[in-house]
Parts: structure tokens; C-alpha cells; sequence
């Protein structure tokens, strides 16, 4: 350290740079965050060239017609050059499941976030954050396991067909995603300025109409936020679906139907399937699909945010 | 009720008791164990201006907002006294908050329209009060725009965002929406203070206009804002109210040293 007082020096000695001695840690700090975050860019770039790589290859290697691919409802792969690979069910399956549990969970959660904020935002979060905390926290199986125990016998009991069902899975999605969606519905309900609040009590709205009409048209995108995130969410879970829903290969017919997903054919089939054969190349054509309904997702919320700006 | 008990004894300076609107007694404020208001009694005219002065932290602004109870969002706030307005005490268990809140109405420091177009910040309240006639929302918002002399300046973009207008519009956007609920009582919480000096001048304006049809209470920081249009000026000093007259005279002869070491600039 030097101890020569600021006064000593000229002003020329004191502020125009000499040697590159206090460049060199700068540098040093630069190269190694730089790297963290080629790292980043790398692995997303590789993973998504790789999945399009192996996704393409049924297309171009095994003369699967695309359209067929996306819009049949025959999945029959067999070792010889006649199999009939239509995923429509399972991309359906995933569709459905991503949407009715979206459809159960956004107004539990934004009603959750409303209470936690608007209602009792004393007790309300002691009570309720901790809570979604750890609901976060329950891993998947758990989820899974407690739906296959709990669940598909009651609505074997209670419905018509075999507890296994489509709705079976949207339940335990619906629980799963809850936490995703209160939580950010929560901290975007906390970050409204409170003179909102103010300017619409002293017109005399009630609580409600101050919620109503007010605080939600001022929160609507970041609530959006939340539920495409949740759902971004139920789109990819693969195991506690799996455990749940059945996974045959046919269109659901009512809520109560088996059904199968994207994510829950892949990690059933992965295993046992040839590399490299025509229904392996298929299941890698099913997780590009699931990346690009996964970059939809993510270009909505994007596109939320921007607008919220304005 | 008090309305039974006979007038309190009143110090010198509350001029013309008979035509008061609003009253208090012996008003205590606390959150929690802070004292924020202790035991203020003040009357206020009808169609006049009050001013509230004081030092940040002095209490006016909670006082200021117990009259129309927007004090009650925060949970740890408790009263004590008496609010009397036109023979009724406000602090009553049983009284409509949101109808209260219509007939006194409030502004505050920051200007805060609501994430709508300059049309609908008014007509929005209106429809609280089941007002949805086309016709009589357009009419009612054009008087109120008129009366917070905003009507020239927007009148060819009543649908544009209100987030479009200047500070100074905004917050005459936020004195129309008040106006638009027919209040009898203003309360103005700094209404300029977040404002440049020509704004601020009329906005000054406006409010001196508007002490025709309407009792006016505010909060200032600004010694001359209040001296140029108030009837009247409370001084509040940690919770107190030191001196409360005339502003003429409050200003030109305090009878207290405080309010004299105040208006001077010695503190606060």
C-alpha cells in the first residue's frame, strides 16, 4: 500500500495510468467470470445442436414422414422397416396435462398470493411461505409415489376407469406446480407500489375492488409470468406423471381415460430401445419437440416482461 | 356520542365555531406503543384552508389521514378521541369507510394514477358507485377534468395512458378523480412537493379555486405554499399541536417561540 498522501503527487501522477499492475487482477477477475459464462452458453448451444441433431434424424435417416409424425395417433414401432410412429397422443398428453393443471393451480395460487399480500400480510406469510417452501422442496417421486398410493385408488373407487388417468396425473402436476406460481404471483402482488393501494382506498373502493380493479390489471403480466413458468414446469415433469397417468398409447377419452406424455414415453422407452434405431430416433424427434414448446414458454414470458415495462 | 356534551371550551384562535365541519377531540393516534398524534384538538371552517406545518415526523400527515381513515390499512394503528364530522364521529365503530372516503376525499405526495387511460382513471372510481351510463360517465368526467383545469390539456387525448402525462397533470388527473366523487372535504397530503416550481403554482391555483366549493386540509412542507393559500395554519411539533390561528397572524406574530423558531427556519 502506499502511504504517500494524495497531496504530495501531482495531479498528473495521481490519475493518469502508468503500469498495467492494477490492470492484471481486473484481467484475471474478466477471464475467469467470462469463462463461467461461455461455460453457460456452451452447454446450451451443444445440448440444443445435439437434440436437433438426434430429433432430425427420424425425418432424414428413417423417412419418417414429419406431418405423420406430429399429427398421427398410430405409435406402433417394430424392429422391421414397417413401423408407424405417430406421436400426436403423447404431445396431446402433454398439452392437456400442462393446461389443466395450469388451469386448477393459477387461481389457487394467485388466491394464495392475494391472501399472503392483500388479506392478512402479517400472519397470512408466516403462516403460507414456509409452507410453499416446502412444497418446493418434496422431490417429484414423493409427489409420484403419493398420487399412485393415494390418488388413482380413489378415483379407481370413485370413477369410472382404472385410477390411472389423465386427471390423476393433472392433480399431482397441479400440486407440483402451485408453489412455482405463488410464490412469483407473491413477490410481483408485494412489489406493487403501496401508493396503488392508497390512491384507490381514498376513493373509497373496498378491499375487494381495490384488488379486482386495480392491483390485478397492474400485476397481469407478471401473474402470466408465473403461470407460463408453472406450466413450463408441469410440460417437463416426467416422473411423477409417469407414475400416475398410465402411459398407453391412445387419445385419452374422457378426464378419467389413461393417457401417456412426451416426457413419460421417452423415460419408459428410453432405456430399452436401440440406438440408432427408428423408434430411438423418434424418442430423441419427441425431446427436441419438448425444447421447442419449452423455448415457446420461455419467449412468452420474455415477451411478458418486455410489455410490463411500458 | 358526544353530541350531548356541550361544546368544549375553545382557545381564542378558532375563530367562527358555528360554521365548522370537521372537529376533533382530543385525538390520539398510536402504532403500536409509538405515539404518532397526541391529544389534538382542532376545528376546521367550512370552505376554508387549513394548513397542517411541522417538521417531518411531527404527526400531520397520520392526522391528516385519520380523517378519512386510511389509517385503518395499517394494522397496528389504534385511536383514541373524537373525529366529529357534521355531528357524526368518525371514529365510530359502525361507519362506511368507503363512503366516508367518497365524501372526504384524498390526495397524495406522489402522484398515483392508476395503470389506465386518462378516461378511465375517473370513470374507474365512478363505477364503484354503480355510475355506467355512457352518457353521464362522459359528462362527469369532462366536469371534473374542467374543475381541476386539466380539461384543455387533455381533452384530445382522454384515452392515451395517464403514465403519458407530466407530473403536474398527473397529479390534477388525481384531484379531478378525487373531485369526481362529489366530496365535501379535500384532504392534500404535499400535493406539490414531488412537483416543479410552475406545476406547483398551479396546482396553488387550483386549490385556492377550488376552497369555493369545498373544505380544504393540507400538508405542507413549504412555508410559503402555506402562507400564500391557506385561511388557516396548525403547527404540529412531535405530535402536538403548538400553535393553530389565523395563518396571518401565525405567521407574522406566533404567540409560541417553537412555531416562531419553526417558521424562521431554526429547525426542521
Amino acid at each position: 500500500m502506499k502511504t504517500i498522501s494524495a497531496a504530495e503527487n501531482t495531479a498528473k501522477q495521481r490519475l493518469i495510468k502508468t503500469s498495467g499492475k492494477n490492470d492484471r487482477g481486473e484481467l484475471r477477475g474478466k477471464i475467469i467470470i467470462s469463462i463461467a459464462a461461455f461455460i453457460i452458453i456452451l452447454a446450451t448451444i451443444s445440448i440444443t445442436v445435439f437434440l436437433a441433431v438426434k430429433g432430425l434424424q427420424a425425418f432424414v435417416a428413417d423417412g419418417v414422414n414429419p406431418i405423420t409424425f406430429l399429427t398421427s395417433t398410430n405409435w406402433n414401432p417394430t424392429d422391421d422397416g414397417s413401423s408407424q410412429l405417430g406421436a400426436f397422443p403423447f404431445i396431446f398428453g402433454s398439452l392437456a396435462v400442462t393446461l389443466l393443471s395450469a388451469l386448477i393451480a393459477a387461481p389457487i395460487g394467485i388466491g394464495g398470493a392475494i391472501f399472503m399480500t392483500e388479506i392478512a400480510p402479517s400472519w397470512g406469510r408466516k403462516v403460507l411461505q414456509p409452507v410453499i417452501e416446502l412444497l418446493v422442496g418434496i422431490p417429484s417421486v414423493v409427489y409420484g409415489f403419493i398420487g399412485l398410493s393415494v390418488l388413482v385408488p380413489f378415483i379407481r373407487d370413485h370413477f369410472p376407469g382404472i385410477g390411472y388417468s389423465l386427471i390423476a396425473g393433472v392433480i399431482v402436476l397441479s400440486v407440483m406446480i402451485l408453489p412455482t406460481i405463488t410464490s412469483i404471483s407473491t413477490d410481483a402482488m408485494a412489489s406493487l407500489p403501496d401508493h396503488l393501494r392508497d390512491g384507490s382506498y381514498a376513493l373509497g373502493a373496498t378491499r375487494w375492488q381495490t384488488i379486482r380493479k386495480v392491483l390485478m390489471p397492474a400485476v397481469m403480466p407478471s401473474l402470466w409470468t408465473a403461470i407460463i413458468l408453472g406450466m413450463a414446469r408441469a410440460f417437463g415433469e416426467a416422473l411423477a406423471v409417469q407414475m400416475v397417468i398410465g402411459n398407453v398409447r391412445d387419445l385419452p377419452s374422457s378426464i378419467f381415460d389413461t393417457t401417456a406424455t412426451l416426457t413419460s414415453i421417452i423415460t419408459l422407452n428410453m432405456g430399452h430401445t436401440t440406438y440408432g434405431s427408428p423408434e430411438n430416433n423418434a424418442l430423441w424427434s419427441m425431446g427436441l419437440i419438448l425444447l421447442l414448446i419449452s423455448f415457446i414458454f420461455i419467449m412468452i414470458v420474455r415477451f411478458l416482461s418486455a410489455r410490463r415495462r411500458v | 356520542m358526544i353530541t350531548a356534551e356541550k361544546p368544549l371550551q375553545r382557545k381564542q384562535s378558532d375563530p367562527q365555531p358555528a360554521s365548522s365541519i370537521i372537529e376533533t377531540r382530543h385525538l390520539i393516534i398510536s402504532y403500536g406503543p409509538t405515539v404518532a398524534v397526541d391529544n389534538v384538538s382542532l376545528l376546521f371552517r367550512k370552505n376554508s384552508i387549513t394548513a397542517l406545518i411541522g417538521p417531518s415526523g411531527c404527526g400531520k400527515s397520520t392526522f391528516l389521514r385519520s380523517i378519512n381513515r386510511m389509517n385503518d390499512i395499517i394494522p397496528s394503528a389504534r385511536y383514541e378521541g373524537d373525529i366529529i364530522y357534521e355531528d357524526v364521529n368518525l371514529l365510530d365503530k359502525n361507519i362506511d369507510v368507503t363512503a366516508l372516503r367518497k365524501e372526504i376525499g384524498m390526495v397524495f405526495q406522489k402522484p398515483n394514477p392508476f395503470a389506465k387511460s386518462i378516461y378511465n382513471n375517473i370513470a374507474h372510481a365512478l363505477k364503484f358507485y354503480n355510475i355506467k351510463k355512457k352518457k353521464k360517465l362522459d359528462e362527469l368526467v369532462e366536469d371534473s377534468l374542467r374543475k381541476a383545469a386539466l380539461w384543455d390539456e387533455v381533452k384530445d387525448r382522454l384515452h392515451d395512458s395517464a403514465y403519458s402525462l407530466s407530473g403536474g397533470q398527473q397529479q390534477r388527473l388525481c384531484i379531478a378523480r378525487t373531485l369526481a366523487m362529489k366530496p365535501n372535504v379535500i384532504l392534500l397530503d404535499e400535493p406539490s412537493s414531488a412537483l416543479d416550481p410552475i406545476a406547483n403554482a398551479k396546482i396553488e391555483e387550483l386549490i385556492i379555486q377550488l376552497k369555493k366549493h369545498y373544505t380544504i386540509i393540507i400538508v405542507t412542507h413549504n412555508m410559503q405554499q402555506a402562507s400564500r393559500i391557506s385561511d388557516e395554519t396548525a403547527f404540529f411539533l412531535n405530535g402536538h399541536v403548538i400553535e393553530h390561528g389565523e395563518t396571518n397572524q401565525l405567521f407574522m406574530n406566533p404567540v409560541q417561540k417553537e412555531t416562531e423558531a419553526y417558521i424562521s427556519g431554526k429547525f426542521g
